[in-house]
């Protein structure tokens, strides 16, 4: 009788045990196309670097999680407004940001790289000779500060909401060079004929980290022994190497 | 702007004299815009107006036809038509039409006036058909020809019908104006997103703007009711 009990008080244990761990709901938003991070697959499917470490994250932390597209334009609004609880949508760590939401450890970092036409033989990084280039750039974006607080007075800035916009004013010579996240310009500008990188990549900022809610800080703490896990135990690196040449884990 | 003004402002987060500023040069960008289109888009009406009246198909159908493109499509699309379109004419780049339409402001300018043309021509052809058949007769009794008739008697009876619908058409241009944003014109809009997106609060941002286009829309009523009171003047009771 007693081994029945201890058995029994066992078994609810662990269903209640794993209840609670499965009961965790966890909405997680991307903003689609940013190749290739986040994107659809050919048959609609959402996939990319992101959304594989997402789907990772969620199985380390036992979470229940649904994919949300939300534009860029909205996201921090709409974390606030409990459209859902996290970013996992290339959001760098900024100031600015913290103030309105709560980070985890950064996840990882890309650095901004300059594009432009083949004919364009201008170094970016002498003053003088960028007087009165036309330069394009994502709105508030790391790589939109870094060229307005270095080089404000000197050039032409434009500012896009998507990177297509941007690439297709690139293309039709309204912009002299676009300054963009190295992976998106790798994808959209290189992609193309007639177009090179034309500068040495920036380091900007200090990465990039799942934005959540700042009163979320259990959350928070959970998100960052999942990615330190699969950090650690190499998910992380199998899923970069499906997505990058190159080394982007921080 | 008064340094005590200044001072004021640094104190502020969001709103300092460099924000303001942006905002500033953000109306200006917007005025400049729509009361270009505006002005354009009425002089190019007028006589479409009356071609769009003329009984003849092959005169008054093209006319038509535009009007009908223009108004049956969404003005943003018209835009990126207009801006993103033109780019890739092939060579377009090496001709001097790419001086013009190589900035945002000439391909923006263009598809606001032909929008706002199209509608103002349906405002004024409404107007013009409408005229009483005695007023038209009377001219012709006193032996005016067409275009002394149209001078005279047909469009100055014409604006006065027109002038309340035509003052919606202007407001309607004020506030779709706001789409210039997206092809990297910094109007009104275009300063608040670019503020928006640098302190992340969309409140501070989108509500002052909107206090800034409904102090141009005061404006714009304003105006046009001393307008209307002017034009209508003789409907007014004698001792009102």
């Amino acid at each position: 009788m007693k081994k029945m009990i201890f058995a029994a008080s066992c078994a609810l244990a662990l269903i209640a045990g794993g209840a609670q761990a499965q009961e965790r709901d966890l909405r997680i938003a991307f903003d689609v196309p940013y190749e290739p991070f986040e994107y659809k697959d050919e048959n609609g499917e959402l996939t990319g670097f992101e959304v594989e470490l997402a789907e990772a994250m969620c199985e380390e932390m036992n979470a229940n999680c649904e994919f949300v597209i939300q534009a860029w334009d909205g996201m921090i609004p709409g974390l606030l407004a409990r459209k859902f609880d996290l970013i996992m949508s290339s959001m760098s760590i900024t100031p600015e940001r913290a103030e309105r939401v709560l980070f985890s450890e950064p996840y990882y970092n890309t650095p901004g790289g300059w594009f432009g036409p083949e004919s364009f033989n201008t170094d970016v990084t002498d003053m003088s000779a960028m007087e009165g280039k036309t330069v394009g750039v994502q709105r508030g974006t790391t790589m939109d500060t870094y060229v307005t607080e270095n080089m404000g007075g000197v050039v032409t800035i434009k500012r896009y909401t998507t990177a297509d916009d941007m690439v297709l004013d690139l293309e039709g010579q309204r912009l002299d060079v676009v300054f963009v996240d190295y992976p998106v310009g790798e994808q959209t500008v290189l992609s193309k004929e007639g177009f090179k990188e034309v500068g040495e990549p920036v380091k900007l900022g200090e990465g990039v980290g799942v934005a959540m809610r700042q009163r979320d800080t259990e959350l928070a703490e959970e998100v960052n022994a999942a990615l330190r896990t699969l950090k650690e135990d190499g998910t992380y690196d199998t899923i970069m190497q499906k997505y990058f040449a190159y080394d982007i884990k921080m | 702007m008064p340094d005590f003004i200044a001072e004021w402002l640094n104190q502020n987060e969001i709103f300092t004299a460099m924000t303001i500023m942006e905002y500033w040069d953000g109306m200006v960008t917007t005025v400049h815009l729509v009361f270009l289109s505006l002005v354009i888009g009425l002089l190019v009406a007028v006589p479409l107006a009356i071609l769009r009246t003329v009984r003849n198909p092959f005169v008054s159908g093209p006319v038509w036809l535009y009007t009908y493109l223009f108004r049956g499509t969404p003005l943003l699309i018209q835009l990126y038509i207009i801006y993103y379109g033109l780019a890739q004419i092939e060579g377009i780049q090496e001709t001097f039409w790419w001086e013009i339409f190589r900035e945002p402001f000439y391909p923006a300018l263009l598809a606001f006036t032909l929008n706002t043309a199209a509608y103002t021509t349906e405002i004024i052809r409404g107007a013009i058909v409408s005229t009483p058949h005695g007023e038209i007769e009377a001219a012709k009794a006193y032996g005016m020809n067409w275009f002394m008739r149209m001078r005279r008697i047909v469009l100055p009876s014409a604006a006065r019908r027109g002038v309340q619908a035509y003052s919606n058409e202007v407001i309607f241009m004020l506030h779709a104006s706001a789409i210039a944003s997206v092809v990297t014109i910094v109007d009104l809009t275009g300063a608040a997103r670019n503020i928006y997106s640098r302190f992340y609060a969309p409140f501070d941002a989108f509500i002052f703007v909107a206090l800034c286009y409904m102090a141009l829309t005061f404006i714009l009523v304003f105006a046009f009711r001393k307008l209307e009171n002017h034009l209508l003047k003789h409907q007014r009771p004698v001792n009102g």
